[in-house]
């Protein structure tokens, strides 16, 4: 049973514990289910990016037949968001509406064409407003009035600015100073499944199974807008259609089906349309991003400069984070001396954007990736070379404050480089290789709300029936119940399949934050073993005092010591009583000395290094991706098979963003809000992919793992732009890289124009000045660190 | 979830009969084969109706002869593509009915569906809800063309990828009306305007295509689209060369996706026509054949980009042509990825 | 100040509800049983076998075609289940993703996803599964590339697809 790492069940290539369920259909997602008597929810939107509300005429609605009941803003008047900072949202809006898609008004009938035709029959009255539709608009003083009423000047919604170190030293001491411009487009998750959300009130209680990745922030926005308990609320996370990011806010449409439902007595569902997820959106934010670097004559960085502008949509989502979050992680890959960070987001008559997958690192990593390309270009020296040369240590502390433990970025680099062949490709126009490296979170070390309880909880339960774990995570196909059983089953010496796990109810259920900021096998994870462990202790007590205590007892294969492993829990309940355990886990408070610090922390990063090999049209521009080669440093794989799935997911997903996803808008609207028109790879579009992992075994994580779900997808986008240029001989510092920026920037380059295709400028935004920061001593005392975890 | 409006279905059990029905519901009433252009535009209200008149009767043979193959129009995309006889001696046809969206579309997607198949256009190809947000266009419910906001006439594109492959085979297709039947060239199936674009009488129906064997007729089309899958057409080219050995001895030449109507090249027909294929001639005569393409910004991608890949396909398919003919010499210049 | 009202002129969906529905007696064979239900005519088969027949196990994604995930089989072949009247496919096989085990035994599709983790959220799986189901009965070892073909209606956004490939081609050689 035991394998060569000394585990029985952790690095086992095992199925999820669900998978029998989802290959034959019987997963019940939120749309799957369809109580007796249940009402079907539709919301009316507004077709204006920007306007007032002047009335709304709901009466010809509430008379249809099958029109159970009809509520606008005044129903639902009490604001909610994300982040506590930003609670600028409501479920409906009476008063103003900010993007073409905004809720206005829901219905509850008996079935979704009346519904519909329902929203139809509903009369709003506006006073249409200028609308924002740039970041240079949003930074100009507005035609009419202002998105929001917080923020400022104009419609910038935040901006920081911070520095640490000397940078105006490290740029004098400096061979070579370059500065870029680029840009990152916006682009969405677009999850398989719609979101939906069905509720019930029965018993004065509200129960909604909703398509979430935060069961427990749901839970507080209902809380606040329904103006009820929490013990009065329950939020199941349904079997869960796909999530990237997308799902990880509290939605206008949870709040509204609970609402209906108190109204009405009788269950109410909602299922976004395709168009509506598309509104309802919190993705990709469009980054406009500037950097100036200086390096010696051998490439490395004595100081580092970066100012973004965030496109935020129209209201806050996780804005805030997101803006930090665009200058928190350059220095986790290159040990950049001396570093000042400004950043801006501003308010746009655009659905919201948000977290996806990578959170407000992709971009910068894009920029960052590309703009090193280029200062090794211009020094001659290879750009592998010299990103090496800049590559953090383990166990060190960055510029930033930002704690580095287990690092394996040098490893991860030479497996893709031999696998490749990078360095020996072969030369020839059409042809290129790109090589990029990226970092990412296992986990925020800061929670979004304010307080000093755990991040993740798990509680176990033993007795003649089984094993039970309990844990509030909420698997959305990335495998978070496989790791919780896992882990359970590995230290009480059984299998994956022997655990039963109740998960993501807040009834039931210990808190987990949720599934974003790849958390949860760390965080969860963690929870899970310091519960199973204190269980383990139990059974091996009680199996100890049965044995006589002579000889160590061994667990393991369904044994406790000399006892089947039900044996043992019924020695051990006797001794006991009730057998339960629990285990929590909560980060190192090991965030800087300075405001802005709770944004980049985290108690482990994951590396990684990519090459992408491509083919590029010098004449149509068109770009065929032949092969995709990653090295994933996960720490430890607590499940390769799963592992793997999320690497080449990430890479799927990076490709989609690189070469065509674009959440483009055109005369204040979603220019394609559909799967056909909003470009998403299909079999067709997608190269093989060779996934090496890395295990570098973190000091903190479970086991050593750390997170594997989102960091990968970061290297593989500048390893494109990097691959286009090396086959081509042009930089296409814009993503999405299409054939007509390719063929532009050639033409450019032919013309003796930069041979680029770029924003051409930074626009000029009023930064305040820059908190000043005093670096933290830069190796990590490992003893200190030891005694921290 | 999106979903239908109310119709009433009704199925006749001729083409004659169904025409009868369509000539008395007017415009209150649409043909219904495969479904798979008629069903989403449905749904997002583009079309509004009374009835669909169903299709199932249509004959789903193909009839391959010593002259001529016969199709039923009730032959599916994918039965099309994956027909041997076809692939051997209309092999451009094959060609395009195998590029038509994806492969669960083309199994429930008719041959005649796609010859008739609506004008695209990305302000019209879109919901109820959006379309009233963005203010209707001509081609439904408004009064002006989003495209080109000066323009009297609707610049929705023909997106029908077997439309210009059959003008190119010199197809002729069979209409039924409630007077008989009657036979017309493919070409004359089309009108350059992106509302009225089908030049047959909206009651006729759809029955047959008839694909001639033409001596020496070699085909390929070549599709332009951001994916491998799924989308349609952003430009394309249907190529029908006859060659003696390395000569044109005749060809025909459609564009599809950059006008209202499959665009016939006829100029760059009388270019090619006895000359000896080469490099230059070829790329020659793709200039002339691009020319008169006028995308407009109603597609996926730029309608510079796409203006400047006409020539780039048209250059495909007729090397891609001439290769399938076994003489040519001529090398291809820039290979179709998937 | 411009002030917008609009106008009842274009209210498409509302005027839609003064039409009658038309209710017709379909008799569906799905999964090899035969179920007779009365219907309105303008219900799409993915509505009817979700919503009337229970049959959850098909998912949708779009409703307009350009997903996949709503794929069943219609006479082996796949179909999507938005584009499809019942009255179009009355009488012929229908099999959706609940028929495609044997009782609890596995199909070797099934099996194979299951065990090398091609389902993540599992969403656009029953679609995918139907669909390889059907390139399988009509080449037992397709290469990589036809899979990739006969696939490509089908979008999933987590697995990046190559287990899904992988599993299909080891199901493939189970079966021979």
């Amino acid at each position: 049973m035991t394998k060569e790492n000394g585990f029985s069940v952790i690095g086992k290539a095992l199925p999820k514990p669900d998978a029998v369920s989802k290959v034959t259909g019987r997963a019940i997602y939120a749309d799957d289910m369809l109580p007796a008597r249940t009402l079907h929810c539709r919301i009316l939107r507004s077709p204006h990016p920007h306007a007032r509300i002047l009335s709304i005429d709901t009466s010809a609605a509430r008379r249809m037949p099958g029109v159970h009941a009809v509520i606008t803003g005044a129903d639902l008047p009490i604001k909610f968001g994300i982040l506590p900072v930003t609670q600028d949202e409501r479920a409906l809006e009476h008063e103003k509406v900010r993007y073409v898609g905004d809720p206005i008004a829901a219905i509850a009938a008996v079935d979704e064409e009346i519904a519909a035709a329902a929203c139809d029959a509903i009369s709003v009255e506006y006073e249409v407003l200028e609308p924002v539709m740039s970041i240079d608009e949003a930074l100009a003083e507005s035609k009419d009035e202002r998105i929001q009423d917080y923020g400022g000047p104009n419609n910038i919604h935040k901006l920081v600015a911070l520095e640490f170190g000397d940078v105006d030293g490290g740029f004098e001491k400096a061979d070579h100073i370059r500065e870029d411009v680029l840009f990152f487009q916006g682009n969405t998750h677009l999850p398989m499944e719609q979101h939906s959300a069905i509720a019930t009130f029965v018993d004065g209680r509200v129960t909604l199974w909703s398509s979430t990745q935060v069961v427990h922030y749901v839970h507080r926005a209902l809380a606040k807008v329904l103006e009820l308990p929490m013990n009065r609320i329950r939020v199941i996370g349904a079997a869960h259609g796909g999530g990237f990011g997308g799902k990880t806010d509290p939605f206008a449409h949870e709040i509204i089906v609970c609402k209906l439902a108190m109204l009405t007595g009788r269950p109410v569902k909602c299922t976004l349309t395709r168009e509506e997820v598309f509104y309802a959106h919190r993705g990709r934010h469009p980054v406009l991003m500037w950097v100036r670097s200086g390096v010696t004559r051998d490439g490395r960085i004595t100081a580092m400069h970066f100012k973004t502008a965030l496109d935020g949509g129209a209201y806050g989502s996780y804005g805030v984070a997101s803006t930090f979050y665009t200058g928190a992680l350059q220095t986790v890959t290159y040990d950049i001396p001396a570093y000042r960070f400004e950043g801006c987001r501003v308010f746009t008559n655009k659905p919201p954007c948000g977290p996806k997958r990578g959170h407000g690192t992709p971009q910068p990593r894009f920029a960052m990736e590309l703009h090193l390309e280029k200062i090794a270009h211009d020094l001659g020296i290879d750009p592998v070379d010299l990103k090496q040369r800049n590559f953090v240590k383990p166990m060190t502390r960055t510029v930033n404050w930002l704690r580095v433990t287990s690092c394996g970025l040098d490893e991860c680099t030479e497996r893709v480089m031999t696998a490749s062949g990078y360095r020996i490709r072969e030369r020839r126009r059409g042809r290129g290789m790109g090589f990029a490296i990226s970092s990412y979170l296992s986990g925020a070390g800061t929670a979004i709300y304010w307080n000093d309880m755990p991040h993740s909880e798990v509680q176990i339960k033993v007795d003649r029936g089984g094993v039970t774990a309990y844990c509030g995570a909420m698997d959305i196909g990335q495998g978070s119940d496989s790791v919780l059983a896992a882990i359970v089953a590995e230290e009480l010496g059984l299998q994956p399949r022997d655990i039963r796990l109740v998960t993501a109810d807040t009834d039931t259920t210990p808190i987990d934050l949720g599934s974003y900021s790849s958390r949860v096998t760390f965080m969860a994870g963690n929870a899970a073993l310091q519960a199973a462990r204190k269980m383990r202790g139990m059974l091996v007590d009680a199996v100890e005092a049965k044995m006589g205590g002579a000889e160590a007892v061994r667990v393991g294969a369904g044994r406790i010591g000399d006892f089947t492993f039900e044996e043992a829990s019924i020695l051990a309940e006797a001794r006991f009583g009730t057998l339960t355990s629990a285990g929590s886990y909560t980060p190192p408070k090991i965030a800087g000395p300075f405001k802005g610090s709770g944004v980049g922390p985290s108690p482990a990063y994951s590396y990684s290094a990519c090459v992408v090999d491509l083919d590029a049209d010098p004449r149509t521009g068109i770009v065929h991706v032949n092969k995709v080669w990653i090295a994933h440093d996960v720490g430890r794989a607590i499940n390769p098979l799963l592992v793997e799935g999320q690497v080449e997911g990430s890479i799927y997903m990076g490709l989609g963003e690189a070469l065509m996803e674009e959440q483009a808008f055109r005369k204040g609207l979603h220019k394609w809000p559909s799967m056909l028109e909003y470009k998403s790879p299909t079999f067709m579009d997608t190269p093989e992919v060779e996934t090496f992992i890395v295990e570098t075994v973190d000091p903190e994580g479970p086991y050593g793992a750390k997170e594997a779900g989102q960091g990968p997808l970061l290297p593989v986008i500048p390893a494109v732009s990097s691959a286009v240029f090396d086959a081509l001989g042009v930089w296409i510092d814009e993503i999405p890289v299409t054939p007509e920026k390719i063929v532009e920037a050639l033409r450019r380059k032919q013309k003796g124009q930069p041979a680029r295709y770029g924003p051409e400028r930074f626009p000029s935004i009023p930064y305040p000045a820059c908190i000043k920061v005093e670096p933290p001593p830069r190796d990590l005392d490992t003893n200190a660190a030891a005694a921290s975890i | 979830m999106l979903r239908l409006p109310r119709f009433k279905y009704l199925r006749p059990k001729t083409a004659r009969e169904a025409a009868h029905m369509a000539t008395e519901l007017g415009s209150r009433a649409m043909f219904v084969a495969g479904g798979t252009d008629l069903f989403p535009k449905l749904k997002r209200r583009q079309f509004e109706v009374d009835a669909l008149i169903g299709l199932d009767f249509l004959s789903r043979d193909i009839r391959p002869g010593t002259n001529e193959t016969e199709l039923g129009a009730g032959v599916t995309l994918s039965a099309a593509s994956a027909h041997e006889q076809l692939n051997k001696q209309l092999s451009g046809y094959a060609e395009a009915a195998g590029l038509v969206s994806s492969p669960p579309l083309r199994n429930a997607g008719t041959i005649g569906g796609n010859l008739c198949v609506d004008t695209r256009c990305n302000y019209y190809d879109m919901t109820y809800e959006w379309r009233k947000a963005i203010g209707f266009c001509m081609k439904k419910d408004g009064d002006i063309c989003l495209v080109a906001p000066g323009s009297p006439r609707c610049w929705a594109v023909s997106s029908s990828d077997t439309g210009p492959m059959a003008m190119a085979l010199e197809g002729l297709v069979t209409l039924a009306g409630a007077g008989g039947e009657r036979e017309l060239p493919v070409a004359a199936l089309y009108r350059d305007d992106g509302i009225d674009y089908m030049a047959k009488q909206p009651s006729e129906v759809v029955t047959g295509l008839r694909l001639p064997h033409i001596e020496g007729n070699h085909s390929a089309y070549v599709k332009l689209r951001r994916r491998g899958s799924i989308d349609f057409p952003i430009a394309g080219a249907a190529v029908a060369l006859q060659m003696d050995g390395d000569v044109v001895r005749s060809c025909r030449i459609v564009l599809s996706a950059v006008a209202s109507h499959p665009l016939e090249a006829r100029a760059a027909d009388e270019f090619l026509t006895g000359k000896t294929l080469d490099d230059e001639t070829v790329r020659a005569v793709a200039e002339i054949a691009a020319k008169p393409a006028k995308p407009l910004d109603n597609t996926d991608l730029t309608h510079f980009w796409r203006k400047r890949m006409v020539r780039v396909v048209v250059e495909q398919a007729i090397v891609l042509a001439a290769t399938r003919s076994g003489g040519s010499t001529v090398k291809l210049l820039g290979q179709q990825k998937r | 100040m411009r002030v917008c009202l609009e106008s009842y002129a274009r209210r498409i969906v509302r005027n839609e509800m003064a039409r009658d529905v038309e209710r017709l007696v379909v008799a569906l064979h799905v999964n090899g049983e035969r179920t007779e239900l009365l219907l309105p005519v303008h219900k799409t088969l993915l509505e009817v076998l979700r919503e009337d027949m229970q049959l959850t196990g098909t998912k949708h994604g779009c409703e307009l075609g350009e997903c996949g995930t709503c794929t069943v089989l219609v006479e082996g072949k796949p179909e999507l289940s938005c584009l499809v009247l019942p009255v179009q496919v009355e009488g012929r096989a229908i099999t959706t993703i609940e028929g495609m085990a044997s009782g609890s035994e596995l199909h070797p599709l099934q099996q194979a996803f299951a065990e090398l983790g091609a389902a993540q959220c599992g969403y656009c799986t029953p679609g995918i599964l139907l669909a390889a189901k059907s390139l399988l009965e009509s080449n037992a070892t397709p290469s990589r590339d036809e899979i990739r073909e006969a696939l490509a209606g089908n979008l999933c956004r987590c697995t990046g697809y190559s287990k899904i490939v992988d599993a299909i081609e080891l199901a493939g050689g189970r079966m021979k």
